[in-house]
């Protein structure tokens, strides 16, 4: 049984409403636990929580009932706030916000001069980050020339260079082109298959999610679907009610299955899709 | 199909003359027909957001012209100015632009600009809050307390309000989940059907502008590489591949059944896959 | 169109003065400037500008880059100049318009000060030009190290002129797609009275700061998570450490003062 590395338990939170309009509740009673060197996709439509949860994993926001453990640790206890940050690392869906220095090797540096490394031990950290997201070779350039990819890369190299335990990724690919949402999602998998980090993804593409290992769906504060991507995918009604979409080839196999023929619902690939197309047809 | 927006051996060159000059559009010639909708599609750095500035005189061509119904919009200033208000450019994420008190306020921006009169630009900010479904109590709030979603309505009302005869759009739905695309996507498309206005889209969704677009204008290198109604641009997928860009998954399912040995005809359009399948398994059935 | 701001340049490179450490850099540039305040005559002025002239040359700058730093400062020289022409006393008048006069001291006068301001401005150019913006705000950082024990918020102070220096390419881009997003809708930034112009840039100003307040807001929550706590505590990656060329560089400039003091003193 592997270890729970991030635990919400009956999490409730709810933020003040502006200028007089009444508080809103986000969450009431939230339960998850994200087991160690997983790899799992937050999905959800905009305004069902998955960025509020993610925030309560390092203690940017507080819970107002209920706790969230993070490697064993409380995140409202502020004496543990620091060990919760180096734990858990963030990345944030505009890639120009969280960079904060000129040279790309002196940004990935950030996080390992706060905690108080030692000169040549950041040195090598920042060398094997950039190496392990693939930008080794822009290391001495300027971050606001790069891709929007691409500078996305460095904000992970620079929580990766902190050597957390787990990631967490609000909606990181939200602001990048095709190409740019590959390599990220590909150097997160990499980073998750090769190096054991726990990933959890917020986002709402839904062939992101289907990379994962395990997809949580959230639908007003609430855990609506939870298992593997096949599992949850195939639920294509309950998808539908929250707004959702399953991704292309289960849609097309549902609305085939709309017309009275019996398709099954779990292939999230075009290749798979075709194959059982092929051989029903062939039936 | 009656036309109103051509583009003729446009080049574009950045930089001219420095060590930094870049051929952004090499010899781009197309036409642009009233009530059509059009979609770019190119890798990024393909020259996208470069012609669109091309098209309501932001940007000045290298050479080669732009004809507005017919007149060269660099014929005088007057033609110039008059092509911004009647080819309408909404930039990416165009909610960063919102600046005025009240939603309103933001929205009249474009026909205050126009020197309409204060009738006309009541009419037409209420009318372009209705295409895109802002309400009455919103017109009056700030910009800054709406949501991100409603923020990107009211800048694309901002662009509506001036009644451009040409609605070009780049990447409208982009950081948007699936219900606030599909909003926005009617939007567009109301406004094209209640006008019969021209709509260019860029996008990076093949599903999107397989299903909406008349016709797609495919740009590589800095080239027009394919001008063609969707059908034939993504019969060749292996050629989109090649360029860099995605083809719809329906396709990709489709090409796939064909690499297995079955004979297909093309589709991109999951209904399309629906009724060719139907179609297909009547005849094995009956066979 | 905003992209030709060379704001304080920075042109990588590898000669000795690119790899002085930046506070020999700043230090040498305040001692040169001391120097170029004591020069009074011909020859301590021949000195200074064999020594800059020596400098530009060995860094690698093209001279081209330094001229053209120094159109947008024109104006002022020209002002100078003609202040300096005018209001002077003592030598052989030559000219007399009404009751101002230009004399012969008044030319020497405007001449050395033109000169002394042209080197002035070519040094620090220099500086900015061979060190780049983080290396001298860490080379601010440690300079000013001791004020912290008078209670002088350096470490913050340091990390805010970086963070600046971070934001400015991005927020000029930023500036440039507002403004061209306002000019699609109509916004002429380029004519009508002074009032106009400046009602004009309420569209570019307004989503600008909303946007770099959020920026800001943002940036801070990254930071935090990152576990930024302030100065405490903190190390760096890129120690600065003084070497060969900063002493070279040191005993260079030494000799620059004493033979400009030397110089002076002769009265020439």
């Amino acid at each position: 049984m592997k270890e729970e590395i991030i635990s919400a338990e009956h999490l409730a939170f709810r933020y003040q409403g502006m200028d007089g309009a009444p508080d809103v509740t986000v969450f009431e009673n939230l339960n998850l636990a994200i087991e160690e060197g997983s790899f799992t996709a937050v999905l959800g439509t905009n305004g069902c929580g998955k960025s509020t949860l993610a925030k309560h994993f390092n203690s940017i926001l507080l819970p107002t009932g209920g706790k969230v453990y993070v490697c064993g640790l409380d995140t409202s206890d502020p004496d543990r706030l620091m060990a919760v940050r180096r734990n858990v690392g963030m990345v944030f869906q505009n890639p120009d916000n969280q960079i904060v220095a000129n040279v790309v090797e002196e940004d990935v540096a950030f996080g390992p001069e706060n905690l108080g490394i030692a000169s040549p031990e950041i040195r090598r950290r920042v060398d094997v980050a950039l190496k392990q997201v693939g930008m080794y070779e822009y290391r001495e350039h300027a971050p606001h020339l790069l891709s929007g990819g691409q500078k996305q890369r460095i904000a992970i190299a620079g929580v990766i260079a902190m050597e957390p335990k787990c990631i967490v990724l609000d909606e990181p690919t939200a602001m990048l082109d095709p190409q740019g949402r590959r390599d990220v999602i590909d150097t997160v998998k990499r980073l998750n298959k090769e190096k054991g980090i726990t990933v959890v993804l917020i986002t709402h593409h839904m062939d992101e999610a289907a990379q994962a290992d395990r997809v949580v769906v959230l639908d007003k504060g609430t855990v609506a679907a939870d298992g593997t991507p096949r599992e949850v995918f195939s639920q294509v009604k309950l998808l539908h009610d929250m707004g959702l979409a399953a991704p292309e080839s289960v849609e097309l196999c549902w609305a085939m299955d709309q017309l009275g023929y019996d398709l099954p619902l779990t292939m999230l690939e075009p290749k798979e899709c075709a194959q059982v197309l092929y051989d029903w047809l062939k039936a | 199909m009656e036309p109103i927006l051509q583009v003729k051996d446009l080049n574009y060159v950045y930089s001219a003359g420095t060590p930094f000059e870049h051929r952004a559009l090499e010899n781009v010639n197309f036409t642009l027909n009233r009530g059509e909708f059009v979609g770019i599609i190119g890798h990024t750095g393909s020259g996208k957001s470069t012609l669109m500035q091309q098209l309501n005189g932001l940007l000045k061509p290298t050479s080669g012209q732009v004809f507005l119904d017919g007149v060269d919009i660099w014929t005088d200033k007057k033609t110039t100015r008059q092509a911004r208000f009647r080819v309408g450019l909404v930039f990416q994420y165009p909610e960063y632009q919102l600046f005025e008190e009240t939603v309103y306020k933001d929205i009249a921006f474009g026909p205050q600009n126009m020197g309409l009169s204060q009738e006309e630009i009541h009419r037409r900010v209420l009318e372009a809050a209705g295409f895109v479904g802002i309400t009455q109590r919103q017109l009056q709030a700030s910009p800054f307390d709406l949501s991100g979603g409603q923020k990107r309505r009211v800048a694309i009302a901002g662009v509506i309000a001036m009644e451009p005869e040409v609605l070009i759009l780049d990447e409208p739905t982009a950081g948007l989940d699936p219900i606030g695309r599909a909003e926005i996507l009617g939007n567009i498309e109301s406004y094209r059907k209640a006008k019969n206005a021209t709509i260019m889209m860029v996008s990076h969704s093949m599903e999107d502008v397989a299903r909406m677009t008349d016709r797609l204008l495919v740009l590589y290198g800095s080239h027009l590489a394919m001008d063609a109604p969707p059908a034939q641009v993504f019969a060749r997928a292996q050629e989109l591949v090649d360029m860099g860009l995605n083809i719809p998954q329906v396709t990709q399912i489709f090409l796939c059944l064909r690499e297995l040995g079955l004979d297909v005809e093309n589709v991109y359009t999951r209904e399309q896959a629906v009724s060719l399948l139907r179609r297909m398994k009547e005849e094995r059935v009956h066979a | 169109m905003l992209k030709d701001i060379t704001l304080g340049q920075f042109f990588p490179g590898t000669s000795p003065i690119h790899r002085m450490d930046p506070r020999t850099k700043l230090i040498l540039t305040i001692v040169y400037i001391v120097a170029l305040f004591l020069a009074n005559n011909w020859f301590s002025y021949l000195l200074m500008m064999v020594f800059l002239v020596s400098c530009i040359k060995i860094s690698g700058i093209p001279p081209k880059s330094i001229v053209r730093g120094m159109k947008p400062l024109v104006f002022i020289l020209i002002f100078t100049a003609v202040l300096n022409l005018f209001y002077s006393e003592g030598g052989v008048v030559l000219v007399r318009i009404g009751s101002l006069a230009i004399t012969t001291a008044g030319l020497k006068r405007a001449f050395f000060m033109i000169w002394r301001i042209l080197m002035l401005i070519s040094g620090t150019f220099l500086l900015t030009y061979t060190t780049s913006p983080i290396s001298l705000t860490d080379g601010l950082e440690t300079l000013m190290n001791p004020l912290k024990k008078i209670r002088v918020p350096v470490h913050e102070l340091a990390m805010m002129m970086s963070i600046a220096l971070r934001m400015i390419p991005t927020l000029i881009e930023e500036t440039d797609k507002i403004m061209n997003a306002q000019k699609a809708r109509g916004a002429d930034f380029e004519s009508g009275s002074i009032i106009d112009r400046a009602k004009a840039l309420v569209p570019i100003l307004v989503p600008l700061f909303i946007s770099a307040f959020r920026r800001a807001d943002e940036l801070a929550t990254a930071m935090e998570c990152r576990c930024y706590q302030g100065g405490e505590g903190r190390t760096k990656m890129k120690l600065l450490r003084f070497s060969r060329v900063d002493i070279q560089a040191f005993l260079v400039c030494a000799c620059l003062v004493a033979g400009v003091i030397t110089l002076a003193s002769f009265g020439l």
